[in-house]
């Protein structure tokens, strides 16, 4: 395995977003590739519309389930106003992963967005394509895979790298 | 050999994984996060599981299997074990002859509960163990430990669990099923199992004998384990808080327990001999520190500010460099709301326009208290608005009384709303009272359980509806009215008026069902269609 250390993430949007999906697709992938994975989250309330938080983190051992304030490498916000909350979870130099990453209107399905932002964050992982879509398999029912697999591609593309090119 | 399979779990699923490959006979329990999916995970991977309509029956249940040699598990939230505590405390005199494993999910941090009470207050009251797995992988191990202890020493066993445990997900090596359990059967032990004071006298001593026989059964567990490091300063600590201690200060001697209660006090002893100073780092109340002082240890707790809330790496490392603790963090994020279109909307807009005093309870429609009803006046804990509503109107002057109401969900009526209604008929207040019901046919809140009421059990299988109208009337309410015509609002207001004006108690039955019940039972109806047409015989 060639990341020693921990990679942090944290995924940040509403109720009824796919925050969880999110994470769940990325402990997956992580998991698949052979690492120690934990994700966390507050969850509880079946309503719409709340703040929801979720952690990742992988590596070759894993603690805490928490990403520590100020450890995030990511953070992947599905909506604006969950920006300012969750801040103080990056590290400085850690990247931001919003929708103005990739071109929304251009989703076949809006409630793709969760999955078309881990194609962006996909880019800077070191897991690969079929890794990734093996863990969308899992995490997603047949019918709904292939409508996410095309929005994993679209963020994937967003900053010009793609699964599967010619 | 078994091949090892390894599988992304959460706490919850792990544990029930492990259930079911310890052959537990029964699962019961009542739904409350962060505990409810233990059992839907075991009735999903094949084991039997059913809920109860609240935490106490599913205690007399479990025990009940316990008492015919069987292996039971129940599960609960931290609240829940308020409602089970009275069989818990007999239970753990009276013990068992197969396994009872308590699984109780606390939650620091009160993610989504009332309060922020320590299950392991309630192990050391009862003289109950109490174990404390740190993550998805030890839930699963430790509940095998949990039923092997159980079934050792003839006492239930708790598992604490806490919300970064039930929920956080982790890789977890499935161990293989364990040495079948013994098969049900009923042996007679009268002094054991009647606890009459001649016979219950006799059993607080046994029980006293037991727990100073599990603590040190608990000295050779494998359940503490030492990690090492230096020796200026070690850490003891349990549950999640071990790990976020390791992480914080991972050159640090910790001693991680496993099962804090009853406290493995040699193992504890010799650990803090052989540091120059000691710490303990848990969350909640700081129960393994004042175990550790009464017997005589030299430890040092965290500070009374760490008392509340969760536990995370950063505050670790700040009680660990004795740091004052920082302002508490930003006000977290955006409040959840009704769903746009739920039922419970058109009640609570009602009560806010015209003026009550509304007992709430716990649910959904506790957001009722919220902008723009800001119609609830009390939320205590389930089953608590028809007993207070109930004092609220004996105790109030009329002009006030009058404007009374209890508002209850369906599970929670069923959970402990029932002998409410009892005593509003046993001890009616003089100008009568109003209770609603808010029956949207689910257990919304903590994720849309069914439960006697819905006619459908655990599993979706239908079993015997309970008719809340039926149980009302045969309590002896005479008023009951059940109102359906949800796009109708001015009729519901015309109605709540009407039947505040009449000095006598009623029951009104709000019934619609949840939006998000609904649209889960037309998606399985669908693919239950989808299955069918997929399963004929291709030609
Ligand atoms: C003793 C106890 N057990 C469980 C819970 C968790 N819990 C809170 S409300 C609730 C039931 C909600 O169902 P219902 O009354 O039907 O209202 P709804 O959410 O459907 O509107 C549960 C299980 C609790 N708070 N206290
Ligand atoms: S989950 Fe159901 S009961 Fe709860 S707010 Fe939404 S529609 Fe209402």
């Amino acid at each position: 395995m060639s990341t020693e250390r921990v990679t942090n993430i944290v995924v940040a949007g509403v109720g009824g977003q796919g925050v969880l999906r999110a994470t769940d697709v990325i402990a997956e992938t992580a998991f698949l590739a052979g690492y120690d994975v934990k994700k966390t989250e507050v969850h509880g309330m079946s309503q719409r519309g709340g703040g929801v938080v979720s952690d990742v983190r992988f590596g070759p051992r894993v603690l805490s389930p928490m990403v520590p304030d100020g450890e995030a490498d990511f953070l992947l916000v599905l909506e604006p106003t969950q920006l300012e909350p969750n801040r103080h979870r990056l590290k400085p130099d850690g990247v931001i992963i919003g929708c103005d990453r990739i071109n929304v209107a251009s989703l076949t399905h809006p409630k793709t967005l969760n999955v078309a932002l881990l194609g962006v964050l996909s880019q800077y992982l070191d897991l690969s394509c079929e890794l990734w879509c093996d863990a969308l398999r899992r995490c997603f029912p047949p019918h709904l895979y292939s409508v996410n697999e095309e929005a994993f591609e679209l963020g994937r593309q967003a900053d010009g790298k793609a699964c599967r090119r010619e | 050999m078994t091949a090892e399979r390894r599988e992304l779990l959460s706490g919850n699923e792990a544990l029930a994984h492990a259930a079911l490959a310890c052959g537990v006979h029964l699962g019961t329990g009542y739904p409350g996060t962060p505990s409810t999916e233990i059992l839907e995970t075991l009735a999903a991977i094949g084991g039997k599981a059913q809920w109860a309509p609240n935490e106490k029956v599913a205690m007399e249940v479990a025990l009940g299997v316990a008492y015919g040699n069987g292996r039971a598990l129940v599960t609960m939230k931290h609240v829940g074990l308020n409602v089970a505590a009275d069989p818990l405390f007999s239970a753990a005199y009276t013990g068992v002859s197969g396994a009872l494993v308590v699984a109780v999910a606390d939650d620091p941090g009160m993610a989504s509960s009332q309060n922020e009470q320590d299950t392991r207050r309630y192990a050391i009251a009862a003289g109950v163990p109490v174990l404390e797995p740190s993550d998805p992988q030890e839930a699963h191990d430790f509940f095998f430990r949990a039923v092997e202890l159980s079934e050792q020493f003839g006492t239930p066993v708790i598992v604490r669990l806490t919300t970064r445990v039930s929920h956080s997900k982790g890789s977890v090596e499935l161990r293989p099923a364990g040495p079948p359990p013994r098969s049900p059967h009923f042996e007679r032990n009268i002094a054991a199992r009647v606890l009459i004071p001649a016979y219950a006298r006799p059993a607080h001593r046994r029980l006293r004998q037991r727990l100073k026989e599990i603590a040190q059964w608990n000295e050779t567990s494998g359940l503490n384990l030492v990690l090492t490091g230096t020796s200026d300063l070690g850490i003891i600590a349990s549950g999640v808080a071990a790990l976020h201690a390791r992480e914080a200060a991972p050159q640090t001697r910790l001693l991680k327990l496993g099962m804090s209660y009853p406290l493995p006090v040699q193992t504890v002893k010799e650990f803090v001999r052989g540091v120059k100073r000691c710490v303990v780092i848990e969350e909640g109340d700081p129960v393994i520190e004042e175990l550790c002082l009464t017997h005589g240890i030299p430890v040092e707790g965290k500070p009374e500010e760490d008392r509340f809330g969760e536990l995370s790496v950063s505050r670790v490392r700040r009680i660990l460099n004795g740091d004052c603790p920082p302002p508490p963090p930003p006000a977290s994020t955006r409040p959840p709301q009704l769903c746009p279109g739920c039922p419970h909307r058109m009640v609570f807009e009602a009560l806010r326009d015209l003026g009550c005093i509304v007992a709430g309870d716990i649910g959904c429609y506790t957001l009722g208290v919220l902008p723009p009803f800001e119609a609830m006046d009390t939320c205590t804990c389930m089953g608590a608005s028809i007993g207070v509503g109930l004092g609220l109107r004996h105790v109030l002057p009329p002009d006030q009384a009058r404007r009374v109401v209890s508002v209850i969900g369906d599970s929670t009526f069923v959970h402990s709303g029932l002998t409410g209604i009892v005593e509003m008929m046993y001890n009616p207040p003089p100008g009568g009272h109003v209770v609603l019901i808010l029956d949207n046919r689910t257990t919304a809140m903590t994720g849309l359980q069914d439960h006697p009421a819905t006619g459908r059990t655990l599993s979706g299988q239908p079993t015997h509806e309970l008719s809340l109208e039926g149980v009302c009337r045969a309590i002896g309410v005479e008023d009951v009215t059940v109102f359906e015509e949800h796009s109708n609002k001015e009729s519901f207001r015309a109605l709540l008026r009407e039947k505040l004006s009449q000095a006598k108690p009623c029951v009104i039955i709000v019934r619609r069902e949840c939006l998000l019940a609904m649209r889960r039972r037309k998606q399985e109806s669908l693919a239950a269609q989808q299955e069918r047409v997929t399963c004929q015989p291709s030609e």
